[in-house]
This record gives structure tokens, sequence and C-alpha cells, in this order.
């Protein structure tokens, strides 16, 4: 147990140091270990409940989360939006009051609001995991993200990351800038100017492109960000046809990246839009990588979080 | 006076101040030692939201004159978007009477400027006009229609009605929370430009200037709109504007931790905005200080950020809050501020009050500065306690308030 982490909520990689990055990141190694084997479980958490509140649709991130949960051996409830009395118009702060008198240990929130895992923490004063708030933050994206690259290369400080795509609507990139920037990297960030938030530079300390070429050149890691069609009734771009034509990630565009590139993407992916099959598919390709390392992410912060005994 | 505190006595007798001296003999009814304290002109509020009709859970007339009265104000001009909206004879009277009736502060009725401040048609507010209202506004709302904005700007130069816009371009604004800068690409929530405010100043110049009509611009809260308004100035149109106490203190950085009461329309600027703000007031570029209290349940504003009411409430902090932040730190004079407002916003709606003199009527207010209050949810007059300052101090409490010559609130 290290009581460094213990009871700390996950609001943003903001309020987490370097070093505890890493020291995250090595857990997150020995969780990694948990999964191969073939009974995929540990009891460090029995007794111990956790809540996933989805106040947004999502399958996969709410998957991750309760299956990291489970493995850990603690018992999970989930909550969702859709079904539940939030529709009707209990406010979360209600809702929270509710879940909290059943005795949950842990709050693992995914919300459209930017803000709403602090009300959650301040309602229930329990820690949070913030699975995405709006365009915000998604931090164990980001901590996964960056345990991939990690893994791969070994150290992070240095490398040149490149991430293409809808910036503007993106809590990925945002989550993924003040780790990779925190640990070292050299982030650049690339999409049409429609999609780009203003001040990146000097919010972020990162690089801002908008030609996919200047963008990928010379990068260690390249990342692809999911296009929405949504995004075109909004008057941010025309097709996703032109879209693709000038930032899709393929063979071609991706010679300007280092031969040994890695190639990521947080899913789900439009393949065809922002990225061809025969990149997503590659050798270089973590992606599906990406999916295991988020539960080993995520058991790992459970486990710091709630003061688990190795 | 001319900038410096007289120490005088003051004799009130009835509604007006029958003498001010270094000695007054005459007997009194009732002496108050304002000893240690300052006193001022009542300040006149020109943009205030008081939720009555329609919305008392958040304010009454009652409670949000008693709220004014607390915070130094005599006088307040209530804004039309109540429910029903201000847009007729009879709601302008009902406001008169409750205010008259009941009222700690006088108040003035603003009414709306197209029916229901739908952006449709033009309300009858030559009408309105007969029944007192002293301006015309669709605040909270702006006619997005640039046809109607002129038809209603020749509309209200017709029966010499001044024109207060609330400038924002729907589109522009989006769906945006707090101000397109740094803090949103920070923290993910959608920006709202200050060119939102920008491009609507720019057209109501034009469009009044074409009509001869008179227009005030409500909360200017950018550099560009503060430029747009210099050169309408300068070309000797008629046109003044009004800052919020919020826009002069704080800046887009207060939004950071996701406290509601930091969301408000214009949204908290850049630190750049700020300072342009702060300088236009010094220079008398800006015309007046209006606080744009605007009231809201506490749970309206319990929950999410981008699901939470804009505004906050502004009566009790105002005084206090610029005293603190702008005298104190010598980056404004008193004087400024105190005439920024009363003697300002008076002539800017031609008022009364504002001044104090002999024979003038005796709305007045007793502040010491060298006292401390704090701002709680129980110390706060108003029904809502939405306030970005809520559990701060401040080295200053009003005493009392006097209007027409009654005493409207006492410190206990």
């Amino acid at each position: 147990m290290n009581p460094q982490f213990l009871g700390r909520n996950v609001f943003d990689l903001d309020d987490y140091s370097h070093d505890e990055i890493m020291y995250i990141l090595e857990a997150a190694k020995g969780m990694k270990e948990i999964n191969t084997r073939e009974y995929k479980k540990i009891p460090t958490l029995r007794g111990k409940t956790v809540c996933t509140l989805f106040v947004e649709n999502s399958t996969r991130t709410r998957m991750s989360f309760e299956l990291a949960a489970n493995r850990l051996s603690a018992d999970v409830v989930s909550f969702q939006a859709n079904v539940s009395a939030l529709q009707k118009g209990e406010s979360l702060q209600d809702t929270v009051y509710t879940l909290n008198a059943m005795g949950i240990d842990l709050y693992c929130i995914r919300h459209s609001s930017p803000g709403s895992p602090q009300l959650v923490n301040k309602y229930s004063q329990k820690p949070v995991i913030n699975g995405g708030d709006g365009r915000h933050a998604h931090p164990t994206q980001a901590l996964l993200d960056i345990y991939s690259i990690w893994e791969k290369r070994g150290d992070i400080k240095g490398l040149k990351i490149s991430i293409v795509g809808d910036i503007l609507h993106s809590r990925v990139v945002r989550s993924n800038l003040i780790g990779m920037r925190k640990l070292g990297a050299k982030v650049t960030v690339c999409g049409p100017k429609t999609l780009m938030p203003s001040n990146m530079e000097s919010v972020y300390d990162c690089k801002v492109e908008y030609d996919l070429g200047k963008a990928l050149s010379g990068a260690d890691v390249v990342m692809g960000l999911r296009m929405q069609l949504e995004r075109m009734s909004e008057g941010l771009f025309p097709s996703l046809e032109e879209y693709s034509k000038h930032y899709v990630l393929s063979k071609d565009t991706l010679k300007y990246a280092k031969g040994n590139a890695l190639i990521m993407h947080p899913g789900p992916m439009n393949r065809g839009v922002e990225i061809l099959p025969e990149i997503a598919d590659s050798k270089q390709s973590v992606i599906v990588e990406q999916v295991a390392n988020g539960v080993a992410i995520r058991m790992a912060l459970m486990f710091l979080i709630l003061g688990g005994k190795a | 006076m001319d900038g410096k505190l007289l120490r005088k006595e003051m004799l009130i007798d009835g509604r007006k101040i029958a003498s001010i001296a270094k000695q007054i003999d005459d007997r009194a009814d009732r002496t108050i030692d304002a000893a240690g304290a300052a006193i001022f002109p009542g300040f006149i509020d020109l943009h205030a939201h008081l939720r009555d009709p329609g919305q008392t859970y958040k304010e009454d007339i009652v409670t949000g004159t008693r709220s004014a009265a607390k915070g130094g104000y005599t006088a307040v001009c209530a804004m039309p978007n109540t429910d029903p909206v201000t847009d007729n004879i009879a709601s302008v009277e009902y406001i008169q009477l409750r205010a008259k009736e009941l009222g700690s502060a006088k108040v003035y009725v603003i009414g709306a400027l197209t029916k229901q401040s739908k952006g449709e048609e033009i309300s009858e507010m030559a009408t309105m006009k007969s029944g007192g209202i002293v301006a015309v506004s669709d605040d909270g709302n702006c006619v997005q229609n640039s046809r109607l904005m002129l038809s209603c700007l020749r509309y209200a130069a017709n029966f010499k009605l001044p024109v207060i816009v609330h400038p924002e371009d729907y589109a522009l604004a989006g769906k945006g929370q707090i101000h397109a800068g740094k803090v949103a690409t920070r923290i993910g929530l959608s920006g709202i430009p200050g060119l939102a405010e920008e491009v609507i100043i720019a057209r109501d110049i034009m469009l009044a200037e074409s009509a001869g009509a008179r227009l005030h611009i409500a909360h200017i809260s950018t550099e560009r709109s503060l430029e747009l308004v210099r050169s309408a100035k300068k070309r000797g149109l008629p046109v003044t504007c009004e800052v919020t106490p919020h826009h002069l203190v704080l800046a887009e950085e207060a939004c950071s931790s996701f406290n509601t009461n930091t969301k408000m329309k214009p949204p908290l600027r850049s630190e750049k905005d700020r300072q342009a703000c702060i300088s236009a007031l010094k220079e008398g570029l800006i015309d007046c200080i209006a606080s744009d209290h605007a009231p809201h349940a506490d749970f309206e504003k319990e929950r999410e950020f981008d699901h939470a009411p804009f505004g906050i409430i502004g009566f009790e902090t105002a005084f206090a809050i610029l005293y603190d932040k702008l005298v104190q730190t010598k980056t404004i004079s008193l004087k400024t501020l105190v005439d920024n407002l009363s003697s300002k916003p008076a002539q800017l709606l031609n008022l009364p009050g504002g001044i104090i003199k002999e024979g003038a009527c005796a709305d007045i207010t007793i502040i010491d500065l060298n006292s401390n209050s704090s701002f709680t949810e129980d110390s706060f007059l108003s029904k809502s306690s939405n306030s970005p300052w809520l559990n701060e101090s401040v080295k200053s409490r009003v005493k009392y308030t006097f209007m027409n010559g009654r005493i409207t609130y006492q410190d206990s």
C-alpha cells in the first residue's frame, strides 16, 4: 500500500507528478501480468465496492472499468443514465447521495459535462476516477496510451508524438498532452483549423500543424482520433471524403514519420476516414494492445486508490 | 466632494436633505453618529433582474430591493425578462406599485424592446413610456434580425426612449459556457468568443446611427467592444456603455474550478480584456458600473457547469468588492468608484439622485470603510446566494441606507 495514492481522485493528470505517473505505469505492469494468467483474479479489493456511473453512453470504457474492478475482487455496481432516474430529472447530486447511501467506495464516472467528476467527489466524499468528462479530460485513456508507448519504447522523454484529427472535441488529446509533456515528450497536434482550439501552443506547450506531412515528419508515435459525422452539420468541415483526403493515416502519409513509428488510436475507429486498414492492422499498430493496457491501468489506479494489499 | 471626504453634519427633513454644514445646531428627532464612516449618494443600478413577477423563488421586489439597500443602492432599474415579460403597461404598473408599497429602493422599469422579448415584433413601448419606463431592452435576449433591430431603434428614437442592448450573436455564442480563451481550451467547456459581443455592438452602433437612436450597451466585456464604443463616441454618437463589477475584478481563470457562480453572460473574459475595462473606466470611456444582479436558486446553480443557468447576484457585493479589489489597491480612486455607482448612472438615464446637496432627495448610504464584513448564504438579503464572492470577507460595511429620507437598511 502506498499512502501517497490512498483516497486520491483522478480528475486529470495535472494533479499527478512525473514520478507519480511513472509509479502508476509500474503498478500497471504488474496488473498486466495478472491479466495473462489463466485465472485472472486477485483478492486484494475484496469487500470494496466500485460504482461505474455512466451518464454518457460508452460500452467499452465501462466494461474496462468493470473488468478491472472484478479482477481485483471488488464488488461492482453499474449506473447508466439511459436507463436511470437521471433522465427523469433527478439531479446528479441526488443520484450520488442515493448511490452513496448504498456504500460505494470508489466512483468511475463518464459524463458529457466537464467538471462533473469533481461534483461527484463533492457530493460523495469518495474518490472518483474520471472516465471522460465532455471535452475536458480522459486521464485513464491518457495513462493507457502513455503506458503503451512506454512499454514499447522504454522512455517517453524526447519522443516526438503526433496526434491527428478533431482536436477541438477531444478529451483524449487534452489529457494526453498534460501527461506526455510531463514525461518530456514533444507533442504536435494536427487537424483542420476549424477543429483546433485556440491558444493550444501556450496552454500545452505543444506544436500545432495544419499540414499532415509536416505534423508527421520524424514522428516516433502517431495517434489518430475519431472523426465524427456530426461535425459536418455543425459547419466545421465539409465531408468525410475531403477530410480523409487531407488527414488520413495511410502508408502514403506515414512515410513522413519514422519507419518504426508506433500507430495508436483510442477507438472506436472509422476505418477509411481517419485511418486506413493498412495502417490500423500493420505490425507497428498497438491499437488492440491499448485496449488490454486500459484494463491494467484501471486496475492499477483502483488498487492504489483503495489501498489494496500487494 | 470633489474627490475628497469632508467631515460634515447632515440634516434630513422629510424626504430631503435640509442642510449640510460643519455643525448643525437644529434639534433632530434622531441623531446618527456616522463618525468613521463615509456618506455617499445612494447607488443607482441601471441593470438588475428582480425576477418579479414569475420567478419569485429566485427573488422578488421586496427581497431584491432589500438586497439593493444593503448594498448601498437607493434605486435600481428592473430588466423586463420577467414572466410574463414586462412588455405592456399593466406589467409596468405592477412592478411600480409593488415597489412603491413594499420596496426598499426606488424601482425604475425598463420595458421590453420586442413583444415577449422574442425578437419578432416591436413592443408597445410608447404606451409603456407614458407609464414611466426609463428605457427599452430585451436584455438576456438579443434581437438577431437586423431589419427588426433597425425598426426598433427608429421607433424608440421616435419616442425618445434609450435602447439598452445585450450584445450577443447567438450563432457565434453557440452553446458556449465560458469565454472562448485559454481556460475553455484547457478545461473543455465550449467557448463564447468575444466576437459574439463585438459584431452586435458594431451592428447596433451602425443601426442606431442610421435610426438616430440613443444606444446603451449593457455589460461590456472585451477590449475590442470598448474600441467600437470609443470610435462611436469620437464621432459624437449618443452611445454609452456600462461594465459590471465582475468583469472589472475577475477573468476567465476564475472558471477553471467549475464553480457555477462564475458562469454568466457575457462570460468572464481574458485578463487583457479585464485590464482594458479598468482603463476604460478610469478614462471615462465606460459611463457607469451596473451590477447585472441575476439571482438563481441554489438547486439551479448546484449542478453540472453546462447545465447551470447564467448569472450572479450583485447588489450586496458591488461596492465592497470594487472597494477592496480596485480602490484599496489604488487601481482606481474612491471618487471614480462612487461616481460610477451614483451620479453617472443617474445622468445616463436622467434619473433623480446620485448627488448629495441641500434640497436634493435624501437618497444616501453610509459606509464604514474600516470595518470587516463577509458574504455568506445567511448574510445575503437576496433570496439567492449565487455569488462568486460567497464566503469572502471584505473591508467595508454598509451601516445605513436612506431612500427619500427613510431608513431602508440598517446594519445590526
